[in-house]
Parts: structure tokens; C-alpha cells; sequence
């Protein structure tokens, strides 16, 4: 008897950690909601800020936002992709494999602000590419490579050894087995991580703190090595650094980025959630 | 036939360099790093600025002491893990061996999306709400205090100790669990008998992950810690962090100025310590291969 209730007991806790994650997520996504939504109007997404950040729209962050994210995921996908097609199909257990590994899981580690000062003293002066998307994409490209690695080795994995076999079997080499059957196997799951990777880069702001940001540009980025407003950096100025911007304008471009963010995530969610299910071995 | 091979040769040399690409940003990373911060230790002693006191960076004579900084970030750090800790492995355990099907699957995503909120966001509400509460709960002047950042910080930690967690309770072989329920445990005697003890180090990593999330986070730091860079005597003070003094300050400082170098320095430190807590994590992750 004292055994059932001890586990009553414990039970009762342990689902209360699950779901004491779950209130404050909802109270941060009502709260935004409720505080943001006013902002939200066509303006606000399609103009440029105006009287010091006071009016106007924050469309030159969303733009500069997307610019940063293709740029960077354009670099990290072939690289994230490569180096996990050598790791499933060709790495032996070595010592190089292992040390591959050691060097994903702490570039993983690495704090976000770390990558923003080699980004700046690699990319901003050594490079000399200024302050600029490229600067920022190139940083915020090697930030998701672990996550990209890490999803397409994954996604990699789930292709039966079957397939490579049969592959193999008819006489394709190694390189056309990967081509032709093993990647397209592994796609979905590999855009699965991408589409992480790339939330991940649209909501990061150390790293693009001194390679690329504009505090003030009301204007697109005309190529890549402009300056560029970014939504998560734009949050950050007009919520400490600006005194007299009204509250509706910091809550709108905070529910905007959630919705971006979120948005990604969900979408990469449901498409492995069916790409699971859907698999026929 | 013969260019056939030597397309795939090049093409195999190719994906073999791609792979050690991480290597070699890595090792770019510390290069850059140190190029950049040790020309700060011919004005400091590497002694005087990990234990200096006083970080008065652009006064003159400039001193660089981060001793303040080190605390902040150690007890903010300590703060969330403190909080997080229980609550994301408790959550792991109630997701992997209590939650009916549907809210285990609803609770996963809940966890993935938690770790997707963008720390500046994260960092904005904890200012706008968290701190305003704490103001007035405690009765203090200003409620960006540490106690308040690691409440933030705590929450961006959990999705990593949960998912980690989760997957070392998985990994526990079913027999063990069904030995145990078979010579009449109950479900809670088998889980902390038995399953709680062989997934440990794999929760230690975790636990450990958990600790570098929260000690490499800058944004609600910089936001929610109030940035004052005196070592803290409560955790109702202000603190500054080390990753918050970067972001905060590389902005302000001359290019190539020592107070830019000492800035290189905090982020070779920072390094460090993310180095340290992953080979810790990963020696846990280790142990656990070699007794399963």
C-alpha cells in the first residue's frame, strides 16, 4: 500500500515537470499575441521605419532576416550534407572519424557570441568583407552546420543497408548508390534539418551583433557585402537601446519573429512526422 | 571507364575534405581567437585578469579583472541548472515512461518549439514581465537581478536537458525494466531503482549540455541581468555576464585597442569553459557505452 502511494505521489510530480514546460510557452505565445497583434498591419510589414524607429514598418528587417538565412543555409547545407554522407557511408572507426565527431559536438558548444568574434576577426577584418550579409551568413552558416550534420546523418541512417546493397549488386559504384539511391531516400529528413537550421539562423542575434547588423538602415541591402538590418538584432535595439519607441511597435516585431520562427519549426515538425510515417520499410 | 574512376575519386577526396570542414573551423575558431586576445595579456598577467576584481575596461589606467564577470556568469549559470535541472529531467521521465501516447507526442513538440524561441525574444519578455514581477515581489530597486536571468536562462535549458534525458531513459534495455516489474516493483520502484540509476550519466550529459546552453547565452543575459560587473553579493543584484561584456562592449571599442583584445581574451575563456563541459558531457556519454 505505501508502495502505490509513494508512486501516486511521484507520478503527481513528474507530470507536473512535464506540463510546468508547457504553461509558460503558452503564456509567452498569448502575451505576444495579445500585446502584438494591434501592431500588425500592412504598413508595418511593407515599410521601412521612419522618425527614429518610432513609425513605420520593420520590412528592411524582414528582408535582411531572409537574405542572411539563404546565404547562410546556401553554404551549410552542401558542406552539413557532405560531411554527413562521409560519416554514414565512408568513415571507418579511426581516430579521424572520432575526432570529426569530438570537433561537431563542440563546435555545437560553442556560445553563440564566440562565433560572433571570429566571425568579426575572420570574415569582418582579416577577410576584410566589412560589416556585411556575407560577413553574417558565413557566421551564422558555420553556427547551424552541427545541427545540419547532425539531422542528415540521422536522416541518412533510416535508409535500409538493403538499399545500397541492391544498388551495389546491379553494379553501381559507391558514388551512384549514394546519388541515386541513398540521398533521395534521405531528402526528406534532410530538409527537415535544413528547415531547423534555418530558424535557428533567423532567430540568432550574437553572432550578427558585429559582422553584420545596421542599427538604422532604412533602405534594402543592395548585394552582399551591404549592411543589412535583421529582425532578432532590430528586437534587441528597439527594446534596450532606444528610449520612446511605443510598446505595440517592440511587441509586434517580437510576435513577428516568434511567428517566423515558430512557423519554420512547425513546418519541419510535420514534415518529418509524415515523412516517418510514411516510410514503407 | 578510366575517367569514370577518376571522376569518382575526385569526387570521393572531395566529400572527404567536406567532412573534416569542422575540424577546421574549430581550429580557425581558437586561431582567431587567440590572435586576437593574447596581445592583451603584455598589459595583464594572465593571473591578474582571471582573478582581478575591478573590470574598469576604458578608465585609465585600464584595468581588466573578470573576476566580477566569471561569478556572474557561474552563479546566473548555477541558478538556471538549479531550476532546470529537476524540472527537465523530470519532464524527460514523465514524457518516456508515465505520458499516455498523444501528450507524449504533444509534450515532444512543445520541447522542440522551446527550443526554437529566439533568445532576443526570450530575453524581451523576461524584461517586460519577469523582472516587473520580481520588482515588486521582492521589493527591490530593479528587478534585472540574476535570480531573474535564471529563471529565463532556465527555461531555454530545459528543451536540451529534457530531449537528452529522454533519449538516455530509451536507451535503457526493456529487460532490466521488465526483470524488475516481474519480481513485483511497481512502475515508480522500477524507475527510480533500476531505470533512473542506469540512464544516470547519460542525464548527467545532459545535465551537463544543459549548463553550457545556459552559460554561453548572451542575449538574455544582456537584457535581463541588469549588466553591472561588481561580484555579486546576493542573487537580487544586478550581475554581468561574460558573454553579455562582449556583445555589450565590442560594439563601443576601438579595433585593436587593448580593451578590444581583453574582449578576445573573455571569449578564449568562454572557449574553454564550453571545451571542458563537453568533454564532460562526452565522457559521460562514453561511460554509458561501456557499461551497456
Amino acid at each position: 500500500m505505501r508502495a502505490k502511494i509513494s508512486q501516486h505521489i511521484a507520478f503527481t510530480i513528474l507530470t507536473l515537470c512535464g506540463f510546468a514546460v508547457v504553461l509558460p510557452i503558452i503564456f509567452i505565445l498569448g502575451f505576444l499575441l495579445v500585446k502584438g497583434l494591434p501592431a500588425i498591419n500592412i504598413e508595418f510589414l511593407t515599410a521601412a521605419p521612419r522618425a527614429g524607429m518610432k513609425e513605420g514598418g520593420i520590412f528592411p528587417a524582414i528582408v535582411g532576416t531572409l537574405y542572411l538565412v539563404i546565404c547562410a543555409i546556401s553554404v551549410s547545407l552542401p558542406l552539413g550534407v557532405t560531411c554527413a554522407v562521409y560519416l554514414t557511408e565512408y568513415a571507418r572507426d579511426n581516430w579521424l572519424t572520432r575526432l570529426i565527431r569530438l570537433s561537431i559536438v563542440n563546435l555545437a558548444g560553442v556560445p553563440s557570441v564566440v562565433f560572433g568574434l571570429f566571425g568579426l576577426g575572420l570574415f569582418v577584418i582579416f577577410l576584410q568583407f566589412g560589416s556585411s550579409i556575407l560577413s553574417g551568413s558565413l557566421t551564422l552558416a558555420f553556427l547551424i552546420l552541427p545541427v545540419i550534420i547532425t539531422a542528415s546523418e540521422e536522416a541518412l541512417l533510416t535508409v535500409p543497408k538493403s538499399f545500397r546493397e541492391a544498388a551495389l549488386a546491379l553494379g553501381a559504384t559507391r558514388l551512384e548508390t549514394i546519388r541515386t539511391v541513398v540521398l533521395p531516400n534521405a531528402l526528406p529528413g534532410i530538409l527537415t534539418g535544413s528547415i531547423l537550421g534555418v530558424s535557428r539562423a533567423a532567430g540568432e542575434t550574437a553572432p550578427i551583433l558585429f559582422t553584420v547588423a545596421a542599427f538604422f538602415l532604412p533602405r534594402l541591402p543592395h548585394s552582399i557585402f551591404d549592411q543589412a538590418m535583421a529582425l532578432p538584432y532590430h528586437l534587441y535595439i528597439i527594446a534596450t537601446q532606444v528610449p520612446g519607441i511605443p510598446d505595440k511597435t517592440k511587441y509586434g516585431t517580437a510576435l513577428v519573429l516568434v511567428v517566423l520562427v515558430f512557423g519554420l519549426n512547425l513546418i519541419a515538425i510535420f514534415f518529418r512526422n509524415r515523412f516517418r510515417k510514411r516510410r514503407k520499410w | 571507364m578510366k575517367r569514370k574512376k577518376i571522376k569518382e575519386f575526385l569526387w570521393e577526396n572531395l566529400i572527404a575534405f567536406a567532412s573534416i570542414f569542422s575540424i577546421i573551423i574549430l581550429i580557425l575558431i581558437f586561431v582567431y581567437l587567440l590572435r586576437d586576445g593574447l596581445p592583451v595579456f603584455s598589459v595583464v598577467s594572465i593571473k591578474d585578469f582571471l582573478t582581478g576584481k575591478l573590470w574598469y575596461p576604458i578608465s585609465s589606467p585600464a584595468k581588466f579583472g573578470i573576476l566580477p564577470l566569471i561569478e556572474g556568469s557561474l552563479l546566473v549559470t548555477a541558478l538556471a541548472t538549479a531550476i532546470a535541472a529537476p524540472l527537465g529531467v523530470g519532464c524527460a521521465f514523465y514524457i518516456a515512461e508515465i505520458a499516455p501516447p498523444k501528450i507524449r507526442d504533444f509534450l515532444k513538440i512543445i520541447v522542440e518549439l522551446i527550443a526554437g524561441i529566439p533568445s532576443v525574444v526570450l530575453g524581451f519578455i523576461g524584461m517586460v514581465t519577469l523582472s516587473v514581477f520580481v520588482k515588486n515581489a521582492f521589493h527591490i530597486s530593479t528587478g534585472l537581478t540574476a535570480f531573474t536571468g535564471g529563471i529565463v536562462l532556465a527555461f531555454m535549458a530545459i528543451p536540451t536537458i529534457a530531449t537528452i534525458s529522454e533519449d538516455a531513459i530509451y536507451s535503457v534495455p526493456k529487460d532490466q525494466r521488465e526483470a524488475s516489474l516481474a519480481l513485483g516493483a511497481t512502475k515508480w520502484q522500477t524507475l527510480y531503482k533500476v531505470i533512473f540509476p542506469s540512464s544516470l550519466s547519460g542525464i548527467i550529459a545532459a545535465v551537463m549540455l544543459g549548463v553550457g546552453r545556459a552559460i554561453g547565452e548572451t542575449m538574455v543575459v544582456m537584457m535581463v541581468c541588469g549588466n553591472s560587473a561588481v561580484i555579486p553579493h546576493t542573487i537580487f543584484q544586478p550581475v554581468r555576464t561574460l558573454t553579455a561584456t562582449i556583445a555589450a562592449e565590442m560594439g563601443e571599442t576601438v579595433r585593436g585597442s587593448d580593451h578590444y583584445h581583453a574582449l578576445f581574451a573573455i571569449g578564449i575563456t568562454l572557449f574553454c569553459i564550453a571545451f571542458v563541459i563537453n568533454l564532460i558531457a562526452d565522457v559521460a556519454v562514453r561511460r554509458k557505452g561501456a557499461r551497456a
